[in-house]
């Protein structure tokens, strides 16, 4: 396969999962503006922001956390190039110059997406709710996967896809945590178990796990139990755990079809085995702002590696 | 001036239309529309865009598809498959020649400043013999018709003509949305076309090449108006689509750059001008291309399709030379008729174009298009005298022909049927054998009365069907 080829598909993967996860942080933000506000809570609509890493971007150009500018820079915005609109429109494209090694269903999920998007582009924003906006988004994101998995090779296609949607969403994952790590440390008590409890649900919703938490756990809400969560069970879709395990078998895979390790695989190792190893009571000894400092860092390296690797065409 | 009715000959149905008389008559205006926003869809869909160099505005602007095919019986087929092969034939044995020793020039059958002062003759290919001796391995040849038996070439392609995903879309699209006319009318396929490619292609491995030669399309990239069509054909053959930055020589050889490291590659099917293959020996400032590239080609470690310096064969002055290269190496008689021209480079035709623009169609010798022509007939005052201008400033640069009559088909238009003029574009295979799919484009001009049917000045496509013995 063309180095340039499993460029554009892996950005495909890295562009769609990116839409997703604004998708899903835009929904946390409009359910909690519609919570009565609590003494004392910080405006939400910041911390989604915060989350995604844009705020200092936000602030050059709306001068208020407002729910529409908001959603105008994570959604509509094309000068902000990580806004779903951006996102979707660069997989499009990606996907425009890659269509031999896509399937027509693929290639389909891809571009109606964009033809509606267009669509959307041209809707008055009075007629354009924000739960049709991330319920769409959510949508057409999950179109695309199962197009993939239903009609594409299992070739290095394949394993590219799946690299890019791991490696965006273990790097999603891991912010996500990073922005509200302060309200997992276990504290004794401090703070009212009300508030803090909100904090972790909201946190959950953020990734759409709160049901799958329960189910998984049961019980009350502690610290303990969610960084275990999202971080180390790999029966949750989003853990770093879970991310690391299919980044890992997307490599190995590649691997096997080209008979050659190269420092992607070693570093993915790596990846799998600090999080085996690690507990949560470990991680909160370590400080889990410094772990998950830590787990961004080394997943670019990954991402890193794998370009050169891979992607470059420099080897 | 009357034209040519393909359907219509006064008041009877001519027999390649009989089996579309019911189903035009039979479809109401309902239907018509929704099966035209079904076909538009599926196009959008589907990806099939054409974007237009330097009109900014949407850069996913469809062809316009019309529905109403266009018909040819087997025995009228015959003739202009014979004559397209005829040519294709001729045109490379042309190039051979003229990149060789140029026996047509010694004969004084062409005059050598015609060819040697050409801007599209490449200096850096001459002496050099390409794979089986071919130089234009897609030859599209533009062809017109004026009456029952009048077929006229108004202009040959020899480099890398465009548009034969559009003949296979179309086609795929009739299929998809009206299943029951390739029922009851026997319809030949074109859907051999890219095999046949695939096989052409291989066929002029380079010398070097050992074992199953690989060959891959270049093309200038995705902002390119026909990068949909490059995509297209590199899917439907299995090969990959590269760009220039994909390929780089290292020593007597070409590779792409794979996941799996370096790939050696035989044979390119190029999308990109002359001038721009190879910054080292064309352009220098050319992003496109790959350096190096011509040392290999020369060297027998390549192939490029179609050979740089092809292009001197589908000059337009050059074209009025055809017949004569068709009797020169075949030593036949032309089975398909050149347009009259006058070449302004001469005084008596200059004289003779002067006097009669308002009647005459003017075009550029380098130009391709539609763009940068005088349609007399359809032009104003003014306008012919600007262009009257621009032909004394540099006569050599412009040929006239006569406006030519061209035949119509019934076409679907806002008020139900009408007729519009066509031309045809068939692809010609060359390597190791010639071939030519029952087919080609056909392109409508969509306007009343337009004879313009080039796509850039909005013209339209259709399916093109020659019906089966």
């Amino acid at each position: 396969m063309l180095s340039r080829t499993a460029d554009n598909l892996y950005w495909i993967a890295r562009y769609m999962e990116r839409a997703e996860t604004l998708a899903r942080l835009l929904e946390v933000g409009a359910r909690m503006s519609l919570l009565p506000t609590a003494q004392g809570f910080r405006n939400e609509w910041e911390s989604i922001l915060n989350a995604t890493g844009q705020t200092a971007a936000f602030q050059k150009k709306y001068d208020s956390f407002a729910q529409r500018n908001i959603e105008s820079f994570l959604f509509f915005d094309r000068d902000n190039p990580s806004s779903i609109a951006s996102s979707l429109t660069a997989a499009r494209e990606n996907g425009r110059i890659v269509r031999t090694a896509l399937t027509g269903q693929v290639w389909d999920a891809l571009n109606t997406t964009f033809q509606e998007l267009r669509q959307i582009e041209r809707t008055p924003r009075s007629q354009l709710e924000l739960s049709r906006l991330t319920d769409w988004t959510t949508k057409q994101t999950a179109m695309l996967r199962g197009a993939i998995d239903a009609t594409l090779l299992r070739n290095d296609g394949y394993d590219f896809l799946n690299l890019g949607f791991a490696i965006e969403r273990a790097d999603a994952t891991a912010r996500i945590i990073d922005v509200k790590y302060y309200v997992l440390l276990p504290r004794a008590g401090v703070i009212g178990a009300g508030a803090e409890n909100d904090q972790w649900a909201m946190l959950l919703r953020a990734l759409n796990l709160n049901r799958a938490f329960h189910w998984a756990y049961g019980g009350e809400l502690t610290a303990h139990k969610i960084a275990h969560f999202l971080i180390l069970n790999p029966a949750c879709p989003r853990a770093l755990m879970t991310c690391g395990q299919e980044i890992d078998t997307a490599l190995k895979h590649l691997a096997q079809l080209y008979g050659r390790d190269t420092e992607a695989q070693h570093l993915a190792q790596g990846l799998l085995q600090g999080l085996s190893a690690a507990t949560p009571e470990a991680i909160f000894e370590e400080g889990l702002h410094d772990f998950l400092t830590r787990v961004i860092r080394e997943t670019a390296a990954l991402a890193g590696a794998v370009h050169d690797s891979y992607l470059s065409g420099d080897m | 001036m009357t034209h040519f009715n393909e359907m219509f000959e006064s008041d009877q149905v001519r027999s390649p239309y009989a089996g579309l008389q019911a189903w035009m008559n039979g479809m109401p205006a309902a239907l018509r529309v929704q099966k035209q926003a079904e076909a538009e869809a599926l196009f959008r869909r589907i990806g099939i865009t054409f974007a237009v160099y330097g009109e900014g505005g949407d850069p996913d602007r469809l062809i316009p598809f019309d529905m109403f095919p266009r018909v040819f019986t087997h025995s009228e087929w015959g003739k202009l498959e014979r004559g397209i092969k005829q040519r294709a034939k001729a045109l490379n044995a042309f190039l051979t020649d003229v990149y060789g020793r140029g026996e047509i020039i010694r004969a004084g059958r062409i005059p050598a400043n015609l060819v040697y002062q050409n801007e599209a003759y490449e200096r850096a290919v001459a002496g050099f013999v390409p794979p089986k001796g071919v130089y234009s391995h897609i030859v599209g040849i533009d062809i017109v018709r004026t009456g029952p038996t009048d077929f006229f070439v108004l202009e040959d392609n020899c480099r890398t003509p465009s548009g034969v995903s559009y003949m296979l879309e179309s086609r795929e699209m009739m299929m998809r949305m009206f299943p029951d006319l390739f029922r009851e009318n026997r319809i030949a396929p074109v859907d051999g076309y890219h095999e046949a490619l695939r096989r052409t292609l291989m066929s002029v491995a380079p010398q070097k090449c050992q074992g199953d030669p690989t060959v891959v399309i270049l093309t200038p990239g995705h902002f390119n108006s026909a990068y949909y069509e490059h995509s297209f054909l590199a899917d439907l053959m299995g090969v990959e689509l590269v760009e220039g930055a994909d390929l780089f020589v290292d020593g007597e050889y070409v590779y792409m750059r794979t996941t799996e490291g370096p790939k050696r590659v035989d044979v390119i099917y190029r999308r990109i001008d002359d001038a721009f293959l190879d910054p080292l020996c064309f352009r220098p400032d050319s992003m496109l291309g790959v350096p190096g590239l011509m040392d290999v080609y020369r060297s027998g470690g390549v192939s490029i399709c179609s050979a740089p310096g092809a292009g001197v064969a589908d000059d337009k002055a050059v074209y009025t030379y055809v017949p004569e290269m068709i009797r020169f190496y075949l030593g036949e008689e032309p089975i398909l008729q050149n347009v009259p021209t006058w070449k302004c480079a001469g005084t008596d035709d200059l004289k003779y174009v002067l006097e009669n623009l308002p009647e005459l169609v003017v075009k550029e010798v380098h130009g391709s298009g539609g763009y940068g022509m005088l349609v007399g007939p359809k032009s104003t005052k003014d306008e012919i005298e600007t262009f009257r201008h621009k032909i004394l400033k540099d006569p050599s640069n412009y040929i006239a022909q006569p406006t030519l009559s061209l035949s119509t088909t019934p076409t679907f238009v806002e008020e139900g049927v009408a007729p519009r003029h066509v031309d045809l574009r068939p692809y010609c295979l060359v390597g190791e054998r010639i071939e030519l799919v029952p087919g080609g484009l056909t392109r409508v001009a969509l306007r009343e009365g337009s004879l313009v049917v080039n796509s850039s000045q909005g013209g339209g496509v259709k399916d093109t069907w020659v019906l089966a013995e």
